[in-house]
């Protein structure tokens, strides 16, 4: 269900931003997703085919960039990935970071006719 | 016919922040201290809610709104304390958003309110993406759980500001390291505040009530 909204509010903004530009029909919609935004493009997919079959975006293709997860080290400003459940800095094995990258969840263009 | 390229760079919850943040607006103008408590089920929202209505009741004037998939036992539980309480049923959804508060804040009388709970449904995957117009995160985890969730659940805990670690009192049965636990939350959340309480017993509940009494105080004092 959390797929569901998300895929609803991704209609309603490619539909708003076709709609401005007089577009009669959407191809394509670019997404960008965060590993951390807990979004199954899989998931989103299903959904889309349902709720846009009405609209100018049936059938348009989706795609989606993942973003990695990264971190930065509140000590030595290393930015890292954690790997397997690791949070610690890799470098100086200290704890405490913040989150830079992993999430996105935003549309970075659309595709129209 | 060409194809056209349109450059959107918007965040697809862009609307739900929008509607968050009218909805904080409406709760800052009556100075309501706002709490969306988040966890998975059965952690002990309800019974935290209950416990601390059931404390501060003479003190501050509380409301809540209930979220649940279904059913209003929560709220009926919350109604039997004489609390203004609205219950949102998701109908299957796995978390509130901004809209059904919105919906849920017209029906409350927010002038005669101090304190308001938002308990969102239980789940630890989804609900720290959605804002609703709060003014702080608390999250409670509770021992049976397993010290391992932060390691599991990462956006959760480090989008919180309190941890309410519950259910102490069957630590003796458990083999949950709190300095893992700790260790962990930190890492993603230097800021967090971390209280461990037991429901049950009331142990460590004090501090607890009285950080957030202590919230509710300076919303108050805050010029409107």
């Amino acid at each position: 269900m959390h797929e569901y909204s998300i895929t609803e509010s991704i209609l309603t903004l490619a539909l708003e931003k076709a709609r401005e530009a007089d577009a009669a029909k959407i191809t394509q919609i670019n997404l960008v997703v965060g590993e951390l935004s807990g979004v199954v493009a899989e998931c989103v997919e299903f959904y889309f085919n349902f709720i846009s079959k009405d609209t100018m975006a049936a059938g348009a293709d989706l795609s989606f960039v993942t973003k990695p997860t990264s971190v930065r080290c509140h000590k030595c400003d290393k930015i890292f990935t954690p790997k397997d459940g690791d949070w610690s800095c890799p470098e100086c094995h200290e704890i405490g970071i913040d989150i830079v990258t992993g999430r996105e969840c935003y549309m970075e263009s659309i595709e129209v006719e | 016919m060409a194809i056209k390229v349109i450059k959107v760079g918007e965040d697809i919850l862009g609307a739900n922040e929008e509607t968050a943040r009218t909805n904080k607006q409406k709760l800052d103008k009556d100075r309501v201290f706002t709490i969306n408590i988040m966890s998975s089920p059965g952690a002990g929202k309800t019974s935290v809610i209950l416990s601390t209505i059931n404390k501060l009741k003479d003190r501050i004037k509380m409301a809540v709104i209930e979220g649940d998939v279904a059913s209003s036992v929560d709220a009926e539980k919350v109604e039997a304390l004489g609390i203004p309480v609205i219950q949102i049923n998701t109908a299957g959804g796995c978390h509130l958003d901004a809209n059904m508060v919105e919906s849920a804040l017209n029906g409350l009388p927010l002038e005669e309110t101090d304190l308001l709970f938002i308990e969102n449904v239980g789940n630890l995957i989804c609900p720290n993406a959605f804002s609703l117009g709060e003014d702080r995160r608390i999250m409670i985890s509770s021992m049976p759980e397993g010290d391992d969730k932060p390691q599991k659940y990462p956006a959760m805990f480090a989008d919180t500001d309190v941890i309410l670690l519950n259910k102490t009192d069957l630590q003796p049965y458990l083999d949950f390291n709190f300095d893992v636990f700790k260790k962990t939350v930190t890492n993603l959340n230097s800021d967090v505040t971390i209280f461990l309480i037991s429901c049950k017993t009331g142990e460590g509940m004090e501090a607890w009530f009285s950080w957030l009494e202590g919230e509710v105080g300076k919303k108050k004092d805050q010029a409107a």
